[in-house]
C-alpha cells in the first residue's frame, strides 16, 4: 500500500485548497449561515439566545421537527415526499392519550404500541406508493386527511390531559443530576459532552487515515483540522451551556442516537445505498438488481415509525393530546430538508444537512419570538430563507456545469 | 442541399454532403445507423438552425436560411420523425391543428377544426372520427395523422424518417401507397428507410450516405439498381486495423436461449422478438446484428430480469440447466450481466461517484449483514480505475462529469465486479471516440479469454465483423441467420438484417 500514499505534490497548494473549498461551498455555506444566524440573534436579543435556559429550550422545542427531518430526508433522497407526517404525529399522540388515560395501558407499553401504529401507517402508505405505483404526493396527501380524521375520531374532538410523569419525561425530562443540584456544571452532562467530543475526534482521525491509505483524500489538512476543532468546540460549548442549566434533556439523547444511527445507515448500509441509487437513477438501480419496490416500501414504514416517535415526543412535551396537534409539521420538516441541501429531484441529501436545516428554522423561530416579531413576519421570513437556500443550490449547480 | 458540413463537438457528422431532390419525386436516403441521415434531415428542416452548419440549402431556386422548424414549415418543408410527436390524450383534430389552432376571434372554432380535420383525414384515407383520441388508434393510423398534420400546413416537401419502422406489413403498404398518391398531387417526399424493398417499390432516386458523406445517387428507374448494389455502397469500407487481434479459445456452451418470444408492453398483440434461439459458449464473443427496431435491445432486456416486454415466453439454460431470470436480482445471481444501450438513462447514477457506481450491482460482495465495507469498496474501485484505465483523479469523481468512453468503462467495471459468466453488452461503443473504442474491444477480448461468454449488440456492422467469433442476424424480431466469422461478410449480414418476412427462405 505504501506506494499509494505518495501523491504528487500540488504545484500550488493555495489554488488547490481554494478549489476544494469552492467545491464544498454548499456545506460550508450551510454552516456559515447557521453561525451567522446565531450571532445575529445573539446580538439582536442582547444575549438571550445563547443563555443556558434558551439553548435547552431550543433543543427541546425543536426536537420533534428534527426527528421528522431525519425520516423526511430519506424519503426525499429517494425522490418521494411525505405530506402526512403532521397528521400522523397527531394520530399517534391521540392514540397514546386514549391508551394511557382510557385503556390504562402502562406508559412503556403505550410507547411500543404507538411505534407499532406508526409502522402500520407506513405500511399502508408504502403499499400504495411502492406496489400500486400511486405517486407519494397523492398517497400522503390522502394520508394527511385520513389520519387527521382518525385523530378526531379517536379523541372525539376533545383534548386528553394529563399524562403520567414517566411518559412526559420523553418530551421534557432531563437526565438525573449527579451533582445533586448544587454543582455549577452538571457532571453527567459534562461527561457525555466530553465522551461525544472524543468519539467525534476518533472517528475523524480514523476516517482520514483510511482515506489517505487508499489515496482518495483530497481534503486539505488545514481545512480538515479546522473542521475537527470547530466541531469539538461546538459540542463542548453546547455541553457547557446545557450543564449550567438543568443538564441533558432526554430527548437530546434520543435525537443524538437517531442522528448517529441514521447517518451510518445512509452512508454505510446497503439499504441506505439503495435509497441513494433509487433517487439518483431509478432505471439504473432497477437494472442493477435493486429491489426498488421493497426499498420504497420499507422507506415509508421507517418514516411512519419516525413520525410516531415525533408524535410521542410532542405529546409528552405538551402533556396534551390535541386534535389539532402537528398541523404544518410536514412543511417544517420538508423545509428543513431542502435548506439542508437535498435535491428536489432526489439522489442528494444528508441526515446532518437536514438537522442543520432544521436548526436554522428552529433558531429563526426562537429568535424572532424573543424579539417579538409577529407570526406574519415569521412566516414571510422563513419562506424567503427556504427560497434563498434552494436558489443558492440551483445557482451553484448551474455554475458547476451540472444539468 | 449543397456541400453541407455539420460538426458536433469532437465529431464531424456530415462532411460536404450534397443532395438534389427533383420536384414531385420520391427520394430515398439510405445508410447505416449513424451514417448521418437524420442529421442531414434535421439540417434541412431547421432543427439545426442556419449558421450551425456550413453549406447552402436551395429550395425552389432560392437559398434559404431557416432559424427553426417554424421557419421551414412556413416554407412548406415538414419533417415527420421516427418517434411520433402526437399528444396521446388529445383528439385527432386537436393534434392536427396543434400550434395552428382554427380560431374565430381568439377562440377555438371547434366546428371548423373538426370539419377541416375530417377533410384532411379523407385525403390520407383515414375513416376515423376526428374527435377520437390519439391513444385509441394504432401506430399505423397515428402515422397517417402525422401526414394529415403535414398536409394542413400546405406541405411541399415531406420528410419521413423511417416511417415504417414501427408498422406492420399492412399499415406499411398503406403508408407507401399514400406517399405515392401524394406524389401524384405534386408533393415531393424524402424518405429515410432501411427497408430496401420499400425503396425499390416507391423511390425515384436513392442517395447513399456513409460516414457523413454522400457516396452516390442512383436513378431507381435505371435497370442496374439492385439491393445488392445498394448494400455494397452502404457498407463499402474495409476493416482497417481498428480491432485488436484476438485468437479465441472457445469452450463448452454456457448460455442457451430457446423459443424466446416477447410482446410489446403497450401493444400486446405485436411480438417484438419471435421464437429466437441462440447460444453462447465459454470464451466466445457473439454478435447480434440488427437494424434499429429489429428487437435487439428488447431481446436482451427481456432475458435480463424481464426488464422489458409483456407475455414473455421461452427458456434460458445455463450449462444445460434451466435457470430463473424473472427478476434482475435472479439474473445477476445466475451469472448474467447486461450493460445497457443508453448508459446515461439506464446504466449510471450520474450524480454519484465512480466507486458507488462500480459497486452498485454487487453490494453483496462488499457487505456483511447489510453494512458496507467502504475501505474494500475504495480498493475494488481503485483496482478497476487502474486496470480499465478510467481517466479520473480518483474514484470519488462524479460519473456525470466523465467522458463517454470513461463512463462506459465504469459501466463495464460495474458488471465485471458482479462476476458474471455471461455479459450482454448493448452498444458498448456508442458515442465514444476511436481510441476508447479500441480499449473497449481489448477489454471484451480479455473477458472472453477469462472464459466468459460475451454477447455484443451493435448497430455498427464493421464493429461486429471486427470483434465477433459468430454473428446472429436479427430482422423484425426473428433471428434470420447464425454466421461464423468466416461466413460473415458485410454484404451478407446486411442482407440478412434487411430480410423481410415474405422472403424468408431459410
Amino acid at each position: 500500500m505504501s506506494d499509494l500514499t505518495t501523491t504528487p505534490a500540488a504545484p500550488n497548494i493555495l489554488t488547490a485548497a481554494f478549489r476544494y473549498l469552492a467545491g464544498q461551498l454548499r456545506q460550508i455555506g450551510l454552516f456559515i449561515a447557521l453561525i451567522v444566524i446565531v450571532i445575529f440573534f445573539e446580538v439582536a436579543t442582547s444575549g438571550i439566545t445563547l443563555k443556558p435556559i434558551n439553548v435547552s429550550n431550543l433543543v427541546v422545542q425543536n426536537s420533534y421537527i428534527l426527528i421528522l427531518a431525519i425520516g423526511m430526508v430519506m424519503v426525499i433522497i429517494a425522490g418521494h415526499i411525505d405530506l402526512s407526517v403532521g397528521s400522523v404525529v397527531a394520530f399517534v399522540g391521540a392514540m397514546a392519550g386514549v391508551m394511557i388515560t382510557q385503556w390504562h395501558v402502562p406508559w412503556w407499553l403505550a410507547i411500543v404500541l404507538c411505534l407499532g401504529i406508526g409502522a402500520l401507517v407506513g405500511m399502508w402508505q408504502g403499499f400504495w406508493i411502492a406496489y400500486f405505483r400511486i405517486p407519494a404526493f397523492i398517497v400522503t396527501l390522502a394520508g394527511m386527511l385520513t389520519f387527521r380524521g382518525l385523530t378526531q375520531i379517536a379523541l372525539q374532538n376533545r383534548q386528553i390531559s394529563p399524562f403520567p410523569d414517566e411518559f412526559r419525561a420523553l418530551g421534557s425530562g432531563f437526565l438525573p443530576d449527579l451533582g445533586g443540584g448544587v454543582s455549577v456544571l452538571e457532571p453527567l452532562t459534562v461527561g457525555i459532552g466530553i465522551l461525544a467530543t472524543l468519539l467525534v475526534i476518533a472517528q475523524g482521525v480514523r476516517q482520514r487515515a483510511a482515506r489517505k491509505k487508499f489515496a482518495v483524500e483530497d481534503e486539505p489538512f488545514a481545512w480538515y483540522l479546522a473542521k475537527l476543532v470547530f466541531t469539538s468546540i461546538l459540542i463542548l460549548l453546547i455541553t457547557y451551556l446545557l450543564a449550567s442549566y438543568n443538564g441533558t434533556p432526554i430527548v437530546l439523547i434520543v435525537l443524538g442516537v437517531l442522528v448517529v444511527a441514521y447517518s451510518a445507515i445512509m452512508s454505510r448500509s446497503v439499504f441506505g445505498r439503495h435509497i441513494y441509487a433509487i433517487g439518483g437513477n431509478l432505471n439504473a438501480a432497477a437494472l442493477s438488481g435493486v429491489k426498488t419496490k421493497r426499498v420504497t416500501f420499507l422507506l415509508f414504514v421507517n418514516m411512519g415509525v419516525i413520525a410516531a416517535l415525533a408524535g410521542l415526543v410532542f405529546t409528552a412535551q405538551l402533556n396534551l393530546a390535541n386534535p389539532k396537534a402537528g398541523d404544518g409539521f410536514e412543511l417544517d420538516a420538508i423545509a428543513a430538508v431542502f435548506i439542508g441541501g437535498a435535491a428536489v429531484t432526489g439522489g442528494i441529501g444528508t441526515v446532518t444537512g437536514a438537522i442543520i436545516g432544521g436548526l436554522i428554522i428552529g433558531i429563526l423561530n426562537n429568535g424572532m419570538s424573543i424579539l417579538g416579531v409577529g407570526s406574519e413576519f415569521q412566516q414571510l421570513i422563513k419562506g424567503l430563507v427556504l427560497l434563498a437556500a434552494v436558489a443558492f443550490d440551483v445557482y451553484n449547480k448551474r455554475r458547476n456545469g451540472g444539468r | 442541399m449543397r456541400n453541407i458540413t455539420k460538426t458536433f463537438p469532437g465529431v464531424k457528422a456530415l462532411q460536404d454532403v450534397s443532395i438534389g431532390v427533383q420536384r414531385g419525386h420520391i427520394h430515398a436516403i439510405c445508410g447505416e445507423n449513424g451514417a448521418g441521415k437524420s442529421t442531414l434531415m434535421k439540417v434541412l428542416s431547421g432543427v439545426y438552425p442556419h449558421g450551425s452548419y456550413d453549406g447552402d440549402i436551395v429550395f425552389e431556386n432560392k437559398t434559404v436560411a431557416f432559424k427553426d422548424i417554424n421557419d421551414s414549415e412556413a416554407a412548406g418543408i415538414v419533417i415527420i420523425h421516427q418517434e411520433l410527436a402526437l399528444s396521446p390524450y388529445l383528439s385527432i383534430a386537436e393534434n392536427i391543428f396543434l400550434g395552428n389552432e382554427q380560431q374565430t376571434g381568439g377562440w377555438i372554432d371547434w366546428n371548423k377544426t373538426n370539419l377541416e380535420a375530417g377533410k384532411l383525414l379523407a385525403r390520407v384515407g383515414l375513416k376515423d372520427n376526428p374527435i377520437t383520441k390519439i391513444r385509441d388508434i394504432g401506430v399505423g393510423k397515428q402515422q397517417l395523422v402525422e401526414i394529415a398534420k403535414a398536409l394542413s400546413k400546405e406541405v411541399k416537401l415531406l420528410i419521413l424518417d423511417e416511417p415504417t419502422a414501427a408498422l406492420n406489413d399492412e399499415d406499411s403498404a398503406h403508408l407507401l401507397d399514400l406517399i405515392t398518391h401524394l406524389k401524384g398531387q405534386g408533393i415531393t417526399s424524402i424518405i429515410i428507410s432501411h427497408k430496401l424493398n420499400e425503396i425499390k417499390a416507391i423511390a425515384d432516386e436513392v442517395t447513399i450516405i456513409r460516414d457523413g458523406k454522400t457516396i452516390e445517387t442512383l436513378d431507381m428507374h435505371a435497370d442496374a439498381v439492385t439491393e445488392e448494389r445498394i448494400i455494397k455502397l452502404m457498407v463499402g469500407r474495409d476493416l482497417e486495423s481498428r480491432y485488436p487481434a484476438h485468437t479465441p479459445k472457445i469452450g463448452e456452451e454456457l448460455l442457451r436461449i430457446e423459443n424466446w418470444t416477447v410482446h410489446h408492453p403497450l401493444d400486446h398483440s405485436r411480438a417484438v422478438v419471435k421464437e429466437a434461439n441462440l447460444f453462447v459458449r465459454a470464451g466466445e464473443i457473439v454478435g447480434i446484428a440488427g437494424l434499429m427496431g429489429a428487437g435487439r435491445t428488447e431481446l436482451a432486456m427481456s432475458v435480463f430480469g424481464e426488464s422489458y416486454g409483456y407475455n414473455i415466453s421461452g427458456t434460458v439454460y445455463k450449462n444445460g440447466q434451466k435457470i430463473n431470470t424473472r427478476t434482475v436480482a435472479a439474473a445477476i445471481a445466475n451469472g448474467i450481466a447486461y450493460a445497457t444501450e443508453d448508459r446515461k438513462v439506464y446504466g449510471l447514477n450520474l450524480i454519484d461517484d465512480i466507486k458507488r457506481n462500480i459497486s452498485g450491482a454487487a453490494l453483496g460482495l462488499l457487505s456483511r449483514r447489510g453494512w458496507i465495507d467502504e475501505n474494500k469498496e475504495i480498493m475494488v474501485a481503485e483496482g478497476y480505475r487502474k486496470s480499465m484505465n478510467i481517466k479520473a483523479p480518483n474514484v470519488e469523481a462524479i460519473t456525470g462529469k466523465l467522458s463517454g468512453g470513461n463512463q462506459q468503462k465504469v459501466v463495464l467495471s460495474k458488471w465485471m465486479y458482479s462476476n458474471p459468466d455471461v455479459l450482454i453488452l448493448d452498444e458498448p461503443t456508442r458515442g465514444i471516440d476511436v481510441g476508447a473504442k479500441y480499449e473497449i474491444y481489448g477489454i471484451i477480448n480479455a473477458l472472453a479469454d477469462e472464459g466468459k461468454g460475451v454477447i455484443v449488440i451493435s448497430s455498427e456492422l464493421p464493429e461486429l465483423l471486427g470483434i465477433c467469433d459468430r454473428i446472429y442476424a436479427l430482422s423484425e424480431g426473428r433471428i434470420t441467420a447464425d454466421l461464423s466469422r468466416e461466413d460473415a461478410t458485410a454484404e451478407r449480414v446486411m442482407q440478412l438484417m434487411t430480410q423481410e418476412r415474405e422472403k424468408d427462405h431459410e
